[in-house]
């Protein structure tokens, strides 16, 4: 077998996929209510009661503004999540990764799998996320085909980053630092919830390195009826996270499961 | 068809693997006749499992090769895994399934047909006495019915060869049994079965050969009875005192058997016929005396760690 297959994924890793999914199945009617609910509140509490002070930004209804930032930090954080708590569950507790590399996958086709299904399940949230806005009247539908392959992505993206984390951890408790040090202030500093030119110069410049920021830039505009600018260089900054996560996560994995 | 069987299911040459700078294996090699149950057995740390990691290809060797059916197995198709089934030392079985649900999964890492994993599923559910727990989730089972899930799941691809590393550990003995049972007619099926164990007993009845490891490479290997026969007298008599004082003060023994042993409070003597020496003992009275047949667990101990005093022959 050629050495190249231990760090580029095959088909093989649809089977991860299949795996994970055929879990959620028997999960997925509280799953999926997670992912209605939480957003709704989130609508309901900023769109409408903050959104009473908080009037019209950047031409649109707060409502509108916030639903496609929520889009993107929902795809984040399910990603993300998905990635760290339930990765690490599989390969350290369960120890489900040491008894599928008795079988033809290889951990290229273990980190594909578990990056692709953290997307998938992100975009799972974001399209429930896009269905609730609707109802308030905050999306716009001809934009979204633009955007879901924005949104699988981004869950590429995040749950490379995580899964690296993943990777060098010894325990849960170690997530801890990751979800305050960096998923917290990209929810918080990357334009989810008010446009990024508030932030002082060096804020924005910092937020441009952020993956959420990108997320962002391209799904509000998609969402609300407006076409993105710079689009090549946020999906190549989205890329480039998935890429860079994926080459970390692989050579970090090969080391501490090969043993 | 000319397909010429070599006679070797598996090989292994020249393995090393040191695990920042203490070696685990050293020169390693290993020989499985097809069709054969080898057992491997050793003290903890002695290299068993690192050896069956590394014919998996999961532990990268520092050198060595292995050779499945005679081909190396990196010019294998993934490795040879499809030809290799494995049942880890640690438990990992799915918790998020049922039992049949654990052999489905499993059998779609290998990319199976769905019909044949559905027939697999049924057929080795029966084999190994689980038809009724098929819907059950992982947890309902007990340490006995988790092994043989796991044993059932290394069989869904039908492997020639199966790695079992210390299949039995931490069982109770009618789990064992039924363990050991099943190994057998797998082996009637014509598998070949490398085998891992600190269990002597298991390896007496088990084994068509077995291979005593330690330090990372095979002292001596050779079916039971003749590496029994290789290294110790037929007859053990072990004496002991319940104060736990010294069985045999005077050293009435030497020169009257072939070999002795002290281990602590005990006193192991060997030889071909020790009827004269046991009656003596017993009249002499105050002693626990157990007479015996020589077994594995001797010649393990011997060639591992106490060393068997040599001067006392007649």
């Amino acid at each position: 077998m050629s050495t190249w297959r231990h760090y580029l994924p095959g088909w093989a890793c649809w089977a991860l996929v299949a795996r994970n999914f055929r879990v959620w199945r028997k999960l997925w009617l509280p799953s999926l209510l997670g992912n209605f609910g939480d957003p709704l509140l989130y609508l309901l509490a900023l769109g409408y009661g903050l959104g009473h002070f908080v009037g019209r930004i950047e031409g649109m209804s707060y409502i509108t503004f916030i639903a496609s930032g929520i889009v993107a930090s929902s795809v984040m954080n399910t990603a993300t999540f998905e990635g760290l708590y339930s990765a690490f569950t599989r390969m350290s507790v369960q120890k489900t990764y040491a008894a599928i590399l008795a079988t033809p996958l290889e951990v290229s086709d273990v980190l594909a799998g578990e990056m692709l299904w953290s997307a998938l399940k992100g975009t799972i949230s974001a399209v429930a996320i896009i269905v609730v806005a609707s109802f308030f009247g905050a999306i716009h539908w001809a934009g979204v085909p633009w955007a879901l392959p924005v949104i699988l992505l981004s869950g590429m993206a995040f749950a490379a980053i995580a899964l690296t984390v993943t990777a060098i951890s010894r325990s849960y408790d170690f997530f801890m630092y990751y979800f305050t040090l960096v998923v917290t202030p990209m929810f918080l500093f990357c334009g989810v919830f008010y446009p990024l030119k508030t932030l002082p110069t060096l804020g924005q410049t910092i937020a441009q390195f952020l993956p959420l920021t990108h997320a962002v830039a391209l799904l509000r505009p998609w969402l609300t009826g407006h076409w993105p600018t710079d689009i090549a260089l946020h999906l190549a900054v989205l890329a480039g996270y998935t890429v860079v996560g994926y080459t970390l996560a692989i050579l970090l994995l090969r080391r501490r499961l090969l043993v | 068809m000319d397909v010429t069987v070599p006679s070797n299911f598996l090989e292994a040459e020249g393995l090393y693997k040191a695990y920042s700078g203490r070696p685990v294996l050293q020169n390693f090699g290993l020989r499985i006749r097809t069709g054969e149950c080898y057992v491997l057995v050793g003290p903890n740390g002695a290299g068993k499992s690192t050896c069956i990691r590394g014919i998996q290809g999961i532990t990268p060797l520092d050198a060595g090769e292995i050779r499945i059916a005679g081909q190396p197995v990196q010019s294998l198709p993934h490795g040879g895994r499809y030809t290799l089934g494995v049942v880890p030392q640690e438990d990992n079985l799915d918790p998020d399934f049922t039992v049949a649900e654990n052999l489905w999964v499993y059998g779609r890492y290998f990319a199976l047909p769905r019909a044949s994993i559905r027939r697999r599923t049924s057929e080795l559910l029966e084999f190994m006495l689980l038809a009724d727990y098929a819907h059950k989730p992982i947890a309902a089972l007990s340490g006995g019915m988790k092994r043989r899930l796991t044993i059932a799941r290394a069989l869904i691809h039908e492997p020639r060869l199966i790695l079992l590393d210390e299949p039995s550990t931490g069982l109770d003995p009618q789990a064992r049994h039924l363990i050991w049972q099943k190994l057998r007619e797998l082996k009637r099926q014509g598998v070949t079965l490398l085998l891992t164990t600190h269990y002597m007993d298991e390896a007496e009845r088990l084994a068509d050969r077995v291979g005593i490891i330690d330090h990372g490479r095979i002292l001596d290997e050779a079916p039971p009875a003749e590496l029994i026969a290789r290294h110790i007298p037929p007859m053990v008599l072990e004496l002991r005192r319940l104060d736990g004082s010294r069985p045999d003060p005077e050293d009435w023994h030497v020169g009257r058997v072939a070999a002795a042993e002290r281990v602590g409070d005990t006193l192991l003597l060997y030889g071909a016929d020790l009827a004269g020496v046991h009656r003596h003992f017993a009249e002499l009275g105050g002693l626990q005396l157990l007479l015996r047949n020589a077994n594995l667990e001797d010649v393990f101990l011997r060639l591992t760690g106490r060393d068997l005093r040599e001067g006392d022959r007649e």
